[in-house]
Formats: structure tokens, C-alpha cells, sequence
């Protein structure tokens, strides 16, 4: 629709109409969609949840160990997907429409899915796991199980920021650089990361609330044990075995958790949308 | 004006209109319908049931939600719309009938089962005995605390600790590798060879024996024998089909399903004589087509 369409003198009362259509089918889906956090929020309130708590020691682990498993997933996010990334925003080939869908598959993928292809993958009898386990390493149930299914999930979606930020870059500021003989590293040092550092931090945090809430895959590939695999959506699951009111609490932090790192996220994406 | 994509905006809003009207006139369409919430143990044999339950009651849709007991029973304290509940323990259906859904003398015992060890075929970790969990290195996997089945294992494990050493259970469970949301998923983690070995019922080792599992003895004087409790929720929509398949669950055709599955009959055993930790009084076992499909001790 074109925005600066003046609307005609004639229909001047539908467009009121349609502007209170508008704002009303908009205000109720914003509702909808706030409705059940607010809902979980109260709930959680008036039923005293916090008193069944799960020991705040198994908190404590779960929260210790999602940081580290999502510290970890960040930092090998930042390391494998900036290189392919760039290859993807300024290298032409051939099945490069292929490559892409296939990255980008987990983002649409069922959880579940991708946890049962990790174990066949790397489980005990998996096409890679038989092999590692020759060589006495076992990967499910532990945090590198962890790490790898988080990481499978959430590295999708800091591909694709970084993708973006790069291509705004135009490729002469890029050329001019080389005329001046700058080598890749410090090419990549000096003009690209300071242009699209806000990309990558947006897409690296969005990657990060990903990890952090990832369950479907975890618990399928690495198992639910306390200290060793129980992140903090898998404690939140085996709570509400026990008691649902406790559930609410232990997922209202990951909540809070998510909503901080959702912010910083959009607040880069727009500094970087001011910056281009 | 066409849209972007070659239709007037008001079709497309037609046509999701259209779609929604007639994906709600398809799922509220149902004849009677009977939502039967069953603990994973019972995967296969409720399914058995309902085809045949289904075939007496052709206008019925029978939908079943197969989770840990526990979580049923969370899921139906806080609410969820269900007909019929049946749990692989007395604890589940208890917490039911507090939050006054159910009426604590509708509760029928419909069938009861036993634990078994299991390990993948090939056992990489040489597990011939229950003795052999406290080994080092071994991949044990149990439900969650909560699910009958941990409870149940738990038990047992504890009646051991008398027999080899004050803690026993606790270096059994230093080998706890996952625990898994329900049964069957501690089941899968041992098919699949992930883990080395698992406790769970009879019933779930049964359908895999041979392929992918072994089951390995339990002294009888040890195991565990978990009964299943059934009953209509008393706000059902559709009590009378709710009690028509729970006395169908009870009936002789139902009864030999169960059996076909290995579960064995409510009435087999004196209960309470195995909670005193009695021995199992071996003599009660008459009908030796059950002793074969199902050693209920």
C-alpha cells in the first residue's frame, strides 16, 4: 500500500471505519499475545508458586549450567557462522539458494526433529557417535550433547543477521580497502566488524535467547540431569511434573531472562538501522 | 486495485475466513467424542482397546493424550477437558480425586504390573544382575521423580540396600545419566543403545524383547507391583461412553487384551501382602496361559 495515498473526500467515512477496524483487530492481537504472559504472571502470584519451589541449589545449577551451555553456543556461533555469513552475503555460486534453505532449516524445523537426527548423528550408534565412541567419547548426556543440539537451533539465526548486516556494506568501501592493501584480517578488523557490529551483536543475542530457550532438541539429544543436562526449560518441564504453580516461577526467571536479551537485541537492530 | 500478489485484499480476507469457518465446522463436527487421558505404560494396550472399544461405537472419536501419570494429573487438576483417567499409580489418581474432579469411589483397579530390568541386546555394559547397576561406568537411565515408574524403581532399589550394603541405591543412582519424562522414553534411550540399562515395567520391555532389548531377572522378592487405577471424570461431557469403556476395560475382552500385553489381572495378587514385603505367594498364579504371557508373581 502506498502510505501518501491521500484518501478520497467521498470515503472519507469508510476510512474511519477501516481505521477503527484497523486499530481494534490490532489492539486485540497484541492482547492475545500478551495475554498469556500476563495470565502466567498473575497466576503465579496468587497461587504462592514460589513456596514449591524446586531446592534453590537445582536452580542454581540449571541457571549455571544454561549460561555455560549458552556462553559456549555464543561463542562458537561467533567463531563458524561470521565466515559463513560473509561467504553467503558476497560469493556467488551455484546452489547458493540451496546452501541457504538448508541453514536456515532448523530455524522452521520441529525440535524434536532435530534432536532425534542429532542422536543418530552423534549418538552412541550414531553415524559419528560410533565412531567417537570407538575412541571412548560419549556425547549424549553430557554438555557438549547440550552445547551441539542449542547450537544446531539458535546459529541459524545469527547467520542470517550477519548475512544482512553484511550486505549492507557496499562492496567498493570493501574494494577500496584492498586498493589500499589491506589484508583479510584487518580488512575484516578494521572496515567490515565496526559497520555491522550491530547486526552481529543483534543476531548473536537473538541466537543466545534461542539457546537459552531451547528444550525439544536438549532433551531428546542430551537427556534431563540435574547439574550435567537439566538447563533451565528442562527444569522448568520436569517441575511441572510435580507441581505446576512451582513451574510457573522457575519459567517466569526465564522469562525476565528472555525479555532483557530481547531488548538489548532490538535496541542494536536499531542502532545499525540508524547507522545504514 | 489487485494486491501485491495479483488478489483483491478483500478475497484474501474472504479466503481466510472461509478457511478458519471451515477448519472450526471440521474439528467441532465430532459425533460424541471421548478424550481418554492414559499413563505411557499403557501406549499399546489402550490403543488395542480403543479399536475394539471403537468398533462397538462406531460414532465415537476416541482420542487418547499418553503422558507420565504425574503429568496427566497435573494437566487435570489444572483443568485440562478429559473423560477418562487412567494411571499407572494410586499417587496420580489420588491428587485427581483431592482436587474433587473425580470421585474418589468411582476409582476402579483395572490392572496391575511388575518392573523389569533391561539392557540393550548387544548389553556393552555386561549387566546380569541388579547388582550390576552400581558398577562404574554404567549408563543408567530412570523416569523423573514423580513418575510412577521412578517411584516404583526407587522402592526397589531401597528394599537392595538391605541386601548389598546401605548404599547400594545411592551408587546406583551416582550412574543416573537422564531421567526421562516418562516410560516409554526410558525405554527408547535403551532401544536405541544410549543408555545401558533402565528399569521400567513388564509391559514396555515386552514389546521390544528380542529386537533391541534384553530383560534381565528381578528376584521376584524385590520387585515392585504397580497397580493401575481407572475412572470417569466427573465433569465429563460424555459419562455415559466414559463409563461404557472402563467397564469395557473391565470386561473379559478387555481383561484379555490387557493380558495379551503382559499386564496381569487386578485381582491376581494380594496387594497388601506385597507391601508387607511378604513373598510373593507364587501358588495364587493358576491361569497358565497368564503365567506364560505374563509372570505376575
Amino acid at each position: 500500500m502506498n502510505p501518501k495515498r491521500k484518501p478520497r473526500p467521498a470515503t472519507d467515512r469508510n476510512f474511519k471505519a477501516d481505521k477503527l477496524l484497523l486499530f481494534s483487530v490490532s489492539g486485540l492481537t497484541f492482547l492475545l499475545l500478551l495475554l498469556p504472559i500476563l495470565v502466567l504472571i498473575g497466576y503465579g502470584i496468587s497461587a504462592r508458586g514460589w513456596e514449591g519451589l524446586p531446592d534453590s541449589a537445582t536452580i542454581l545449577k540449571a541457571i549455571l549450567l544454561s549460561f555455560a551451555s549458552t556462553s559456549a553456543v555464543i561463542g562458537l556461533t561467533a567463531l563458524l557462522g561470521t565466515p559463513l555469513a560473509y561467504v553467503l552475503s558476497r560469493c556467488q555460486f551455484a546452489g547458493k539458494h540451496i546452501v541457504s534453505l538448508f541453514i536456515e532449516l532448523p530455524i522452521v524445523m520441529p525440535p524434536a526433529v532435530a534432536g532425534l537426527a542429532l542422536l543418530l548423528t552423534f549418538g552412541r550408534r550414531g553415524f559419528i557417535g560410533s565412531l567417537l565412541s570407538d575412541a571412548g567419547i560419549i556425547i549424549p548426556f553430557s554438555i557438549a550433547a547440550v552445547i551441539i543440539a542449542q547450537f544446531f537451533i539458535s546459529a541459524p539465526f545469527y547467520i542470517r543477521s550477519a548475512q544482512t548486516g553484511f550486505s549492507g556494506i557496499p562492496p567498493e568501501v570493501e574494494d577500496a580497502a584492498c586498493v589500499d592493501g589491506a589484508s583479510g584480517w584487518r580488512l575484516f578488523w578494521h572496515i567490515i566488524l565496526p559497520v555491522a557490529w550491530r547486526a552481529l551483536a543483534s543476531g548473536l543475542i537473538l541466537s543466545w535467547a534461542r539457546a537459552l530457550g531451547e528444550f525439544g532438541a536438549t532433551i531428546l539429544f542430551a537427556g534431563n540431569l540435574p547439574g550435567r543436562t537439566q538447563t533451565m526449560p528442562l527444569l522448568v518441564y520436569t517441575v511441572f511434573e510435580r507441581d505446576i504453580n512451582a513451574a510457573i516461577w522457575t519459567g517466569l526467571i526465564l522469562v525476565v531472562l528472555a525479555l532483557i536479551a530481547l531488548s538489548l537485541s532490538q535496541w542494536f537492530a536499531r542502532a545499525q538501522d540508524r547507522l545504514t | 486495485m489487485p494486491g501485491p500478489y495479483g488478489m483483491r485484499p478483500a478475497r484474501l480476507l474472504t479466503a481466510i475466513s472461509l478457511f478458519l469457518a471451515a477448519a472450526l465446522a471440521a474439528y467441532g463436527q465430532s459425533a460424541e467424542s471421548l478424550t481418554i487421558y492414559a499413563a505411557s505404560s499403557l501406549t499399546d494396550a489402550f490403543e488395542q482397546l480403543t479399536a475394539a472399544f471403537g468398533k462397538q461405537h462406531p460414532n465415537a472419536e476416541i482420542v487418547i493424550n499418553f503422558a507420565s501419570s504425574s503429568t496427566l494429573a497435573a494437566q487435570l487438576i489444572a483443568g485440562a477437558p478429559a473423560d477418562v483417567f487412567a494411571s499407572a499409580a494410586e499417587t496420580p489418581m489420588s491428587l485427581v480425586t483431592d482436587s474433587q474432579r473425580i470421585g474418589e469411589k468411582t476409582v476402579k483397579v483395572f490392572a496391575r504390573n511388575q518392573l523389569a530390568l533391561i539392557a540393550p541386546a548387544d548389553n556393552p555394559a555386561d549387566i546380569h544382575a541388579l547388582q550390576d547397576l552400581a558398577n562404574e561406568n554404567v549408563l543408567l537411565v530412570l523416569a523423573v521423580a514423580g513418575a510412577p515408574i521412578r517411584t516404583y524403581a526407587d522402592a526397589m532399589l531401597a528394599a537392595l540396600n538391605d541386601e548389598y550394603g546401605a548404599d547400594f541405591s545411592q551408587r546406583v543412582l551416582d550412574n543416573l545419566v537422564s531421567e526421562e519424562s516418562n516410560v516409554r522414553q526410558v525405554t527408547a534411550r535403551v532401544a536405541l543403545g544410549e543408555a545401558d540399562a533402565a528399569i521400567v515395567y513388564q509391559t514396555d520391555a515386552a514389546a521390544e524383547i528380542g529386537e533391541s532389548l534384553i530383560t534381565i531377572p528381578i528376584d521376584p522378592s524385590f520387585n515392585q507391583t504397580a497397580s493401575y487405577p481407572i475412572a470417569a471424570l466427573s465433569d465429563s461431557p460424555s459419562s455415559a461412553l466414559a463409563a461404557m469403556f472402563i467397564e469395557f476395560v473391565l470386561s473379559d475382552e478387555g481383561q484379555m487384551i490387557l493380558r495379551a500385553y503382559g499386564f496381569c489381572s487386578p485381582d491376581i495378587i494380594d496387594v497388601d501382602a506385597l507391601t508387607e514385603a511378604a513373598p510373593a505367594p507364587t501358588s495364587e498364579v493358576d491361569d497358565e496361559s497368564q503365567a506364560k504371557t505374563a509372570p505376575c508373581h
